[in-house]
Formats: structure tokens, sequence, C-alpha cells
């Protein structure tokens, strides 16, 4: 082995902590970088490639055949920004029921001569042929229906029109861009279309920029402009598709990139620190290399190996952590897609790899640089013994204060290595933001889960109750068949049980909406507390009919705000209806509308409520409350169960990762501070001695040294809460745009003042952790040898 | 019979590697004795020095110390022992470069619960006495060699120990700082002041004890009572 191999292994050797506190900070960076970058690539990349390969359409525009023709529609094409056009196709909005009379989802029909002729949405068969004749009808494969090899040669019927023409099904499609619910022959369009409606066009565009909303919203403007007013009724962006298709696992990237970056600041830092400490406390050792031949490059590169070699096993560690991570997380994007991707980009581990590793060689040159300008007499006759002077100040004030001398002491220790303490300072703050940003985190997903369960204590179904629920039978295992409900009787009792705060009766019913291919789930609500439960972003909860409350992702894929119309079509019927309100909704991803039952008793006169969701007044037990209900609602066969809310799986995972990296992070920061402790204690072992020949007791040492760290922990803690609250406003905004949902108050505020408090002195936990190890090893010291120590 | 202060039985100090440094050592020193312990490089003058004050033990053998058995106490008792019983003065000083003359000078009786206000007014006292007052707000690294000794020396009497120990006073010093630490052992000794003095310096030995202990080879080689210092 080389002569500078030996001083490269012997440094490591020595620094077992500070080996092992590099390794780990550049384990957590690696990991989190390596799994929300495969994440990012894999969740978008099997959609880009369908994209591209289709000529997928940037803006899926539909128009008001009653405003605008064919030949406007045609120039369109023309406008600025447009690459590439197809269109006019004639759409038409049914509602069909399959041969044995059951409902299928309402979907937007579109009439198509060729699948794939056009130079934009080029649809890929995925069975079956292509529609060329009236009666045919090509299912989308991804739709609210999913068509599959096993629904060809079926036959619907659209009873709701003249004549209740039929379709065979006779292909199934896939459009990347989900233009449409399905697709038809140009000239049956006319007998899909309602008596009196004016039935619609469909137009695709490419832009020349579609990278991000601004510029699609541009395209679309340019389009809109070079046509009359009020003609474009609808439209559909790619991004939005595109969010649908990335699945939920797209939801996890921001909290990787910021735990990433948190990993990353915390690597540069310790890894510096490190190094720096390593070249303070050895500048004797340097002095020696230095007078024995070592170049200061030599210097340089034995401390450079020393961050090296720790940081190459944990970047390798790193790389297999993320890796297998990554692969589970990715199931769901490959249940989506249909796809075997392992999820792990090879060049995704190679980037962050040799970025981690060039990062930390860029760090510890900079500290160890140094040790090679370090004049070799200076070093010799430095040594170890740090600079005097600094700090005096400092002693002098904590000397004054009411506190035991051991306390004092070392409240003063900080101020004479101001820049060491700075980075110690920096590693709590980091450790303090991982917490207060992962409890946050944590507090908003949950309200978001809240969101999506909590509408009522106790839940109304029609039949009896389950088994192993209040009122059920023992034993009972036939299926027996539900009875409509008397919607009126059953809003008396429950109006009339003791304990009832008030209730909502939902109704369940899917509408179409001019611009979107599939139906939209609807809930039409009864009673006084159909708001009970939905957190609202802006605007007001709907107060009658003609109106609708939405979420964010249906206000984005409509183009429409609040104040706006929005015309919906309801087993043929046109309901133009008013958006009043905008809630966190995450149902159907966003695309669920809520309004009064009324506003579609015109379309659907028989539409009820078949679940109620009742409210309780405060202190009610939900169980005695259902188990009582359910007696008094059995003549109506109807029947009452507490609500239980469950944690989604994606929550789940959120949680155990947010919980991982914190753990990890707070153990990087404790590591850090024990880092810069056992550098502190070293360099103080002979000031250690004096003390201790003086009198001052094991554990009189032990409170020096932690008191040595709590002016440290408090500021950084002070300064990583309000950074921890900060990335939680960021994450949490991201994560809401990435889903396209905008989160109300009671998402977003989730601190209250005495947590951050309590998050601010988790800061100081950190830094007593880290300090207890060389608080422990100064009180072993013996008095004798640290006196020797010079 | 005057009762010994500091009783050495039979002590074998061993460490790691090579011959013990004290071998079978026993050693009476009685009250306002200034015993010089001298003796070559290597000889285990500090070893000895270290037993006394319960900075180290003895690998057998018993150290009683003013009625207290040192060789038997842990950790935290010998820092105790050490307040309440030992004032320690070194060569090279050991003032923390960080605290002021006078918070070094309190800072054993602040160590062993002494008020502040208390403190200041022995150190006062203290730096009075030994003519170092006007330094008492000055950081250490400003004062002379002398000054920085007497300062060491004041440190060292704070808690008003019954044991000094001198480990080579005048080691780091120039002739002049020597004779001024010399004449200000000399006295304390006058005030009846117990004083074990490791030293190579035959004319400090000579100037300031009783008693001179000389070892060679971890061995008692001479013991020596003296003329009356002058």
């Amino acid at each position: 082995m080389s002569a500078l191999g030996r001083v490269v292994r012997s440094g490591v050797g020595r620094r077992r902590v500070q080996t092992i506190v590099i390794g780990l900070v550049v384990l957590i960076a690696v990991t989190s970088a390596v799994l929300g970058g495969s994440l990012l690539v894999a969740a978008n990349a099997p959609f880009e490639r369908a994209f591209a390969q289709q000529h997928g359409a940037h803006l899926t525009a539909q128009f008001d055949g009653g405003k605008i023709t064919a030949a406007q529609l045609s120039d369109s094409a023309q406008a600025a920004g447009v690459t590439a056009a197809a269109g006019p196709f004639q759409t038409a909005s049914i509602n069909p029921v399959d041969d044995h009379g059951r409902d299928i989802p309402p979907m937007t029909v579109v009439g198509r001569a060729d699948p794939s002729g056009s130079s934009v949405d080029a649809v890929s068969l995925t069975a079956g042929r292509w529609a060329t004749a009236p009666g045919e009808l090509v299912v989308y494969s991804d739709g609210r229906f999913r068509g599959n090899q096993r629904t060809l040669g079926r036959v619907w019927q659209m009873p709701d029109l003249p004549g209740s023409p039929s379709l065979t099904i006779v292909g199934i499609a896939r459009s990347v861009s989900e233009t449409a619910g399905g697709w038809v022959a140009p000239e049956q369009i006319a007998a899909l279309t309602a008596p009196g409606a004016a039935g619609g066009y469909q137009m695709l565009y490419r832009f020349a920029a579609a990278d991000n909303a601004a510029q699609v919203d541009t395209g679309r403007a340019a389009v809109a402009a070079t046509l009359p007013a009020g003609a474009l009724t609808g439209a559909t962006s790619w991004l939005t598709t595109r969010l649908n298709a990335a699945g939920n696992t797209i939801l996890l990237v921001p909290i990787l990139i910021a735990f990433g970056v948190l990993g990353v600041l915390m690597a540069v830092l310790i890894v510096g620190n490190v190094i720096a400490g390593a070249v303070s406390t050895g500048t004797r050792r340097i002095g020696i290399l230095k007078a024995l031949g070592f170049t200061p490059t030599q210097v340089v590169r034995a401390y450079l190996a020393q961050a090296l070699i720790p940081a190459l096993v944990g970047a390798g560690l790193g790389v297999v952590a993320g890796s297998a991570l990554t692969i589970p997380i990715l199931a769901e994007t490959n249940q989506i897609f249909g796809t075997s991707d392992s999820g792990v980009a090879p060049w995704v581990c190679a980037v962050v790899l040799a970025g981690a590793l060039a990062l930390v060689a860029a760090t510890a040159w900079a500290a160890a640089s140094r040790a090679g300008r370090l004049r070799t007499v200076d070093a010799l006759a430095v040594g170890r013994t740090p600079t005097p002077g600094r700090g005096q100040w400092a002693a002098r004030l904590t000397g004054r204060l009411p506190l035991p001398r051991p306390l004092t002491l070392g409240l003063a220790h900080p101020f004479a290595r101001p820049v060491r303490s700075a980075t110690m300072v920096a590693a709590i703050a980091f450790g303090a933001a991982a917490v207060t940003f992962a409890v946050g985190l944590g507090a908003s997903l949950n309200q978001i889960q809240a969101a999506d369960d909590n509408h009522g204590h106790v839940v109304v179904h029609p039949g009896p109750p389950p088994p192993g629920e209040p009122g059920a039978e023992g034993g009972t295992t036939s299926v027996q068949p539900i009875k409509p409900i008397d919607p009126a009787a059953v809003a008396k009792v429950i109006t009339a049980q003791a304990g009832t705060a008030g209730y909502s009766g939902s109704a369940q019913t899917e509408v179409t909406v001019a611009g979107l291919a599939n139906a939209l789930d609807t809930l039409a609500f009864t009673g006084d507390k159909s708001a009970y439960g939905y957190r609202m972003v802006s605007g007001t909860w709907f107060t009658g009919p003609g109106e609708i409350v939405v979420a964010t992702p249906f206000l984005t894929a409509t183009h429409t705000r609040i104040g706006d119309s929005v015309v919906l079509t309801d087993h043929g019927t046109q309901i133009t209806v008013r958006i009043v309100g905008e809630v966190f909704n995450t149902e159907n991803r966003g695309m669920e509308l809520l309004t009064a039952l009324a506003t579609l008793s015109a379309a659907e006169p028989d539409l009820q409520p078949m679940e109620y969701n009742v409210v309780l007044r405060p202190g009610v037990d939900p169980g005695g409350y259902a188990a009582a209900l359910t007696v008094a609602l059995e003549p109506l066969a109807v029947s009452a169960q507490p609500v239980e809310s469950g944690t989604s799986s994606l929550l789940a995972v959120i949680n155990a990762l947010t919980a991982l990296f914190t753990l990890l992070l707070g153990i990087v920061a404790a590591l850090g501070v024990l880092n810069t402790v056992v550098l502190e204690t070293r360099e103080r072992v002979h000031d250690l001695g004096v003390h201790k020949a003086l009198g001052m007791t094991p554990r009189q040492t032990i409170a020096m040294v932690i008191a040595s760290v709590v002016v440290t922990g408090l500021v950084g803690g002070a300064v990583g809460a309000p950074i921890g609250v900060l990335l939680q406003r960021l994450v949490l905004g991201d994560m809401g745009r990435t889903a396209g949902f905008n989160l109300p108050d009671s998402v977003v505020h989730v601190y209250r003042p005495a947590e951050l408090v309590l998050f601010g002195l988790g800061g100081l936990l950190i830094a007593v952790l880290g300090s207890l190890l060389p608080a422990g090893w100064a009180a072993g010291t013996r008095t004798a040898t640290a006196l020797r120590t010079e | 019979m005057t009762v010994p202060v500091i009783e050495l039985q039979d002590v074998i100090r061993k460490y790691d590697a090579g011959p013990p440094a004290l071998q079978q050592v026993s050693l009476s020193i009685a009250a306002g004795e200034a015993v010089a312990i001298l003796g070559p490089s290597g000889s285990g003058k500090s070893t000895l020095l270290n037993l006394v004050a319960g900075l180290d033990r003895p690998t057998s053998g018993t150290v009683t110390v003013d009625g207290v058995r040192v060789d038997e106490l842990g950790e935290a008792a010998s820092a105790r022992y050490r307040r309440a019983k030992v004032g320690m003065v070194f060569q090279f000083f050991n003032l923390l470069d960080d605290l002021t003359v006078a918070d070094n000078v309190m800072l054993p009786a602040q160590l062993a619960g002494m008020a502040r206000g208390a403190a200041q007014r022995r150190a006062k006292e203290l730096l009075g006495t030994l003519g170092v007052y006007r330094h008492a707000g000055a950081y250490p690294g400003r004062l002379s060699g002398g000054e920085r000794q007497r300062v060491s020396v004041a440190r060292a009497l704070m808690n008003r120990p019954a044991l000094l120990l001198a480990d080579e006073p005048t080691g780091a010093l120039d002739t002049a700082s020597g004779e001024d630490v010399r004449q200000l052992l000399n006295d304390l000794h006058s005030d009846g002041q117990t004083i074990v003095l490791v030293t190579h310096d035959l004319a400090l030995a000579e100037a300031c004890a009783t008693r001179t202990v000389q070892l060679v080879d971890g061995r008692v080689a001479a013991d020596t009572t003296m003329a009356p210092a002058r």
C-alpha cells in the first residue's frame, strides 16, 4: 500500500464516527433522490411514449354545433401556435343500456371515419375493427366503461332517443388523449343526437408550445379568438390527461424531492464540517505529514479520500435502497398502464450516484484545501491548541448568569468556534425542519383523509345491517333483495331520533358535460347537513337547485371558475347550472359534481337518496345511536351503522416514507451534533483535565458538555421549525398542484402555536441527544491523561 | 506525634508496559510540612503527586489524605475530594484562556457550589494577598509567567485546602519569576500550609522544603529532614 493509502486508511479508521456520519447522510440523500427520480420518470414515461406515438392532442376542444359551422372550425387550424389539428368531428352524448337492460355510464361519442388517419390523436385499436357503418361502435378501452375482448359483439341501445337506436361494439381502441368514450361512423351521429339538440363538434389541436398550463391556455385562447364567442363549450388540456394517467405515485415526488433536498443540504453541511474538523484537529498531523515529504496535493487528496470512501459506500447502499423502495411503490403505475417496468431507470441511478459523489468531492475539497495551504512550520507549532481569545466575551457574560458554573461554562463554548457552531445550528435546523415538516405533512394528509371520509357520524343504507353490526341477525348469510327507500319516511325517522343534529341524503347518478369525454359522477343531496365534512376552498355551498359545487380538477378540465354556468346532460335532458363553490373533494379524482337533488329532478324524476349521513349532537355515542336508529328504521327496511374511517394505502405509504426519512434525518442531525461535540471535546480535552483537577465531577462535566449545545440547539430549533412549516406549505402546495387540487385552509394550516414551540424545542432535543455520547466520554476521560494532552 | 496528613502505604503503580512507576512506596507527611519530591525524569515524582491528588489510583497499596482513603474514591468522590482538600499548582499554570483571572481563581469555589458573590470576595482577597489583583479583569494570556503562576497559586488556595500540591512550579519561569514563586511558597509554608512540591530544582527544594524525598526508579531512595526553611 502506498504512503498516501496508509494515511487515508488510518484516517478513515481513526475517525469512525465521522466516517459513519458521512456514509449515512449520503445514503439518505441518494435514497431519496433515486426514489424521487425513478418515480418521476416512471410515472410519466409510459404516457409520454404513448402520447408521442399517437401524436396526442394538446387540446381537445368541444364546440356548440348551433353556434359554429364545420368550415369555421376547419379554419381554426390556422390559429397562431397551432401546428396540427384534426376535425371537426361531430359528437353526441349517449346514455346506453346493455343487452340485459343495465345502464352503461353515459359517454360522449365522436364520429370519426378513420382511427389513425389524422395528424392528431392517432387512435390505436386494441381489439376488433374500426366502425365503418351506422350501427357500429368502437369503445374506449380505459373509460368509465372498460371495453375488452369479451365486449365485442355486444349490442347497446339508447332508449331515450327516438327509435331507440342500437350500436354493436365492433372494436376497442385506446386514445392516450382520452378524446372520446367511443367512436362511431360520422353518419351515425345524427341518429344519436336528441331531438332539438344542436349537437356538437370536436376539434383536436397540437401547439408549438404546450409544456405548461400557461402555454396550453395561450393556445386555447388563440383558437377561441378565431371563432364566434360562446362557440367553445369545453376543452381538456393534455396536462390534465397526463396527470390522471400518472396515478397517485406522482404525489410522492414533491415529498421525496423535499427530503432529497434536505438530505443533500445536510450532506454538504456535514461532509464539509467533518472534513474541516478533521483538518482542524489534525493540524499537527498535517504538519508532520508535510515535514515527512507529503506534497500539499497529496495531503488534500488524503482528506478528500477520507470523505469519498464512506460517501461511495453510502451512495452505493442508497442506490440499492432507493431502487428497492421504488419497485413496490410503482406497482400501481404498472397496473394503470399494463406495463411491467421495474421502475428503476438505470440512468437515474447513474446520475444520482455521480451527482452525489461529485457534491461530496467538491465539498470535501473545499474543506480539505486548507490542509494543503497550511505552512508546515505553522502546523507543527500550532498543533491542536485552539486559538485563544475567541468567545471570551461570551464566557464573561455567561459567568454572570445565576446558574451553576458548569452550565455557564458550557453555554459559552459555542461562541469560541462561531463557524463550527453555525454548522451545528444548520444541522440541527435541518433536523428540526424535517421533524416539523413531517408532522405537518402527516397532519395535512390526515385532514385530507378526513375530508374524504367524514360526512356524518352514522350512515344509513337500505337493507339490514351487515353481520357483526348492531341490529344484525346472527348467522344470516342469505342475500335479501333491497327494497326501494321511502325518502320522506326515512327522513322523518332520522329527524325524530334523539341525538340527531341533522342529516343529508345522497343520490348518485352520472351526467355529461360539454368538452369532457367521460361521464361525471354526481351526488345529489337532500337534507340540511349536505355540506358536513366538505372543506370549501372558495365560494359557498349550494343553497338550492341550479347550483353546483365542484372540485379544482373540474374547474381546470372545463376551464371554468366560480360564477360560470355549465350545461349538464342528464338522460338526454340539458340542464344549465351555475358553479357556486370550489370544494376539496378527491372522489373520482375531483371529477364529481355536488348539487341539490332538485337540480336533477326534471331530468330524473325517479332519482332518490340511497344513503343518508347523520350528524349527531355533541356527546352522542354513534354506536348506540346507530343501534337505536336501526330499530326505529326496521319497518322501512333500512339500517344504520356508525361511520368508520380507514387509512388509504397511498396515505400509509406516504406516512411510512415520511416517518422513515424523518427518523433518518433526525439521526443524521444528531450525528452531526455528535461529530461536532466530539471535535470540541477533543480540542478542549486539556481544559477538561484542568476543570477536573479543580474539582469538576463527572456529572458536572456532562452538564457542561450538554450545556454547550443548548444555545445551538435552541437556535437550530428556532430556525428549523419555520423552515419546516415553509417546506410543508411548499410541498403541500406542489402536491396539490400536481394532483390538480387547490387545498382548503384546514388542510394547509395545521400547526398550532404551542406545537411550533415544541418543534422548536425539538432542535434542543436533537442537540442534547447528539451530545450525550461525547459528554459521557468527557466525563470518563482520565484527568491525568487529559492534563498531559497538549 | 503529629497526625500525618498524607500517608502512603506500600503503594505500587504499574502501567501497561515497562517497569512500575512506583514500587512499594510508603511515605508519611505531617500537617504543616513542606516536602519536596526530588528525582530524575521518569523516577515516579508526578505519578506520586497524581495519586495524592486523586487524579490516578495505585495498582496496590493505600493512599490516605487528611483521613480520606483516596485510592478508594470513585470519579465523583475524587473530584469532591480535590475541591475540599487539595489545591494544585502546575508547571504550565493550566489557566483557562477564555476566562478572566478572577474567573479562573473563582472556579474551584464555584464548582463546589459557593455563591458568586462570596467567591468574588475570596478571590479578591487572595489576588490582593498575592499581588495580582490589578489583573483580576485581564485574561491570562496578557500576564507574565510569574504573574500567571501567582494566579495559579491563588486558584489553588481558593477553597482553603489542607494540602497544596505543586508540580514543577518554577519549571516554566525565568529566574526572577522563579524566585518570586519560591518566596510565595515560603510565605505560605510559614503560614502553616502543608505543601508537597515536585521539582528538579534543588535550589527550590532547599529554599521551600523542610524535608526532601528522593525517588529513583519508583522507589524512595532517600528521605531527609532539612533545617527550617529560610
